[in-house]
């Protein structure tokens, strides 16, 4: 096992005393532990954290999905000197630049999809977050963990209609966020920024109007991704990305 | 007898209690709520997938207008994130500034809070002596950043700036002169400072009029006492925080469980109710905005003594003077960088929360080492509060589901997100 600071010791101890083999991954960022937990154990793992005295999680304070499509990708390689400069590079497709006809085609990638659910013990007066990737990128489910924290009844509807997660036994997977009638999950990395279509009253009809956006992206800063020399050593230790 | 069956309702997303564009869907059987179905998402704004694409610091001012009634505990909580990522930490000042107007923060909430709720039950003065005393604290807001709302004061690495030495003075005119423009420019004379202590001072007071017009009051009492009850444990299964869990009794506070800021060097107390009724809530938060005003006047007490940096000089996250730009290049460059590119957070996730006035506000965030955050995630707590509305509305009467909306505190910019 891999060392922990000494207020996770305790912790990270437990955990992997009762989890197991149902732990994939355990890492620490910033005083902060990372459970990485197979689709398979999700629920289960989910009943002992909440029910184990050790570990006594009673809250699951926020649930979120995330889309990796696109992680550490950059528009502005600065690795040497350019001919290329910073608005000309500004010219490229990256994150928020695209419109609908021009979205980027989501390539291979392994575990694009995650849910990531952040607990609290108030027990022990500890936190954990959890992460679980969805198997298949084209329709990623995983089983929806609303009956042991009802919390997260609307926070799995909000990433179900973000980031299209299919949350297996969830009671009332609506829509939450977007349009009755919406089309797409917005803020998956290959869903323009700047929308798909508008809706306005239309006088000469007399009803509201959906119509293809007009406005154009405008993102004024490029994405840059640089290497600070001054967080080298930290990387070198593992920052569970 | 002729068949009498449920009928459905529209309550919103324009009445005057839903706080904005709630949209409930309640089943009735005659006025009892059977069921209740809150459409959300109508002022939605996507702030998390924009800030994915903006430079870590212009998304600041956008936090403000998540809960747009207590804006700076919001930037609070980004700014937070954004610091451990980056391992720094804000000068001491900078800090005894936050967790200042953190409070002062609180009591703007609160007061808004008092203001509607009273409205919402029919009770109207309340509102006006309670937006009297906001107006004191959105020119402290003012004075310090320059807007009275949405301040972008707290930066990484510290605030904006220091506290000004001057509380500007109300002009005279039609409308305010004589005794009127003197009252009201009587605790203006010196610096923010002196103004925010005369505030407090008088604060006290002004919470004994709140409470005299509603504690004892028998119509309060009858719209609120054991009405919207939550035990504590369905109060944690629900993710409820801050005053609605207190309200429940159970005593967690992320100021007194896990200090941020100066919270650990201030004296204050945690009010706890017992019945988890929206009058103990009521309770909680009357009893909070006098313990805010007592946590003010600590910091001012050492504010006034200790001078200093307001904000770290590390020139890769905060901007340096305007006067060193003008004889030192390396000034001049990092300035540029810094308004072009921002500056880079090393690769990691983090998540960092604070006590806000309604609950827990969080944000989790995913840097991969680029100059924009790859994801944030806000966790608003009026967000859990309103899922829970269907439980907590469940039996209770129609008239009540307003007075439920407002303990609850919802503002839909944090909700809507």
């Amino acid at each position: 096992m891999t060392q922990f600071s000494s207020r996770n010791q305790a912790l990270a101890q437990s955990l992997s005393d009762i989890l197991g083999e149902r732990i994939a991954s355990m890492t620490e960022h910033c005083g902060q532990l990372t459970v990485e937990i197979p689709r398979d154990h999700w629920l289960d793992a989910a009943w002992l954290l909440r029910d184990e005295p050790e570990l006594a999680f009673e809250q699951a304070l926020d649930l979120c999905g995330v889309d990796y499509l696109g992680y550490g990708d950059d528009e502005w390689e600065t690795a040497e000197a350019t001919g290329t400069g910073f608005s000309r590079a500004a010219d490229e497709l990256g994150p928020g630049r695209f419109s609908w006809a021009e979205r980027p085609e989501a390539g291979e990638i392994q575990n694009r999809f995650a849910a990531v659910v952040h607990l609290l013990s108030l027990k022990h007066n500890r936190r954990l977050r959890l992460r679980c990737y969805a198997p298949d990128n084209e329709f990623p489910v995983l089983p929806s963990l609303i009956e042991v924290w009802n919390s997260v009844n609307w926070y799995e509807r909000e990433a179900f209609d973000l980031y299209g997660i299919v949350f297996e036994g969830h009671p009332d997977l609506r829509r939450i966020m977007t349009d009755y009638g919406f089309i797409g999950h917005p803020f998956r990395k290959d869903f323009p920024l700047i929308g798909n279509v508008t809706v306005r009253y239309d006088e000469d009809k007399g009803r509201v109007v959906y119509e293809p956006v007009e406005i154009e992206p405008r993102v004024t800063v490029a994405r840059v991704v640089r290497r600070d020399s001054r967080y080298v050593d930290e990387k070198l230790e593992g920052t569970g990305s | 007898m002729s068949e009498i069956r449920n009928f459905t309702m529209n309550f919103g997303p324009q009445h005057p209690a839903a706080h904005g564009v709630l949209r409930l869907i309640l089943e009735l059987d005659g006025e009892t709520v059977v069921r209740a179905d809150p459409h959300v998402g109508l002022l939605h704004r996507a702030t998390e997938k924009l800030a994915e694409s903006k430079p870590f610091n212009h998304s600041i001012g956008y936090m403000d207008r998540l809960d747009y009634v207590s804006m700076m505990c919001n930037e609070h909580a980004y700014v937070m994130a954004i610091e451990k990522l980056l391992n720094i930490e804000a000068p001491e000042r900078a800090l005894w500034i936050r967790t200042m107007f953190d409070e002062i923060t609180r009591i703007l909430n609160h007061l808004m809070w008092i203001g509607s709720n009273a409205l919402d039950l029919g009770a109207m003065a309340v509102f006006l002596y309670a937006f009297r005393e906001r107006e004191n604290l959105m020119d402290v807001y003012e004075t310090v950043s320059g807007t009275r709302m949405h301040a972008t004061y707290y930066r990484p690495g510290g605030v904006y700036r220091d506290l000004p030495e001057e509380m500007p003075r109300v002009a005279e005119s039609r409308w305010r002169k004589g005794k009127d423009l003197e009252r009201m420019n009587e605790w203006r004379q010196g610096s923010l400072l002196d103004f925010i202590e005369a505030f407090t001072d008088d604060f006290f007071d002004r919470v004994d009029d709140y409470e005299t017009l509603l504690t004892d009051n028998r119509i309060w009492k009858q719209r609120t006492v054991g009405i919207g009850a939550v035990s504590p444990d369905r109060a944690l299964q629900l993710g409820f925080t801050g005053p609605m869990l207190r309200g429940s009794g159970v005593e967690w506070d992320l100021r007194k469980k896990q200090p941020y800021a100066k919270y650990r060097e201030v004296d204050f107390d945690i009010p706890v109710g017992s019945n988890g009724d929206c009058y103990d809530r009521y309770l909680v938060r009357v009893e909070e905005m006098r313990q805010s005003a007592k946590i003010i006047k600590q910091c001012i007490a050492w504010l006034r003594e200790n001078p200093g940096q307001v904000i770290v000089r590390n020139f890769k996250v905060a901007p340096p003077k305007r006067e060193e730009m003008k004889d030192d290049m390396e000034a001049l460059i990092h300035h540029f960088k810094l308004f072009t590119e921002g500056y880079c957070v090393p690769e990691g996730e983090t998540y960092a929360s604070v006590e806000a006035p309604k609950g827990e506000f969080g944000c989790y965030m995913i840097s991969d080492g680029a100059n924009k955050p790859f994801r944030v995630h806000l966790r608003a707590p009026g967000y859990a509060h309103l899922s829970s509305m269907n439980e907590m509305a469940k039996g209770h009467m129609l008239a009540d589901i307003a007075a439920l909306i407002a303990t609850q505190d919802i503002v839909f910019g944090e909700i809507d997100r």
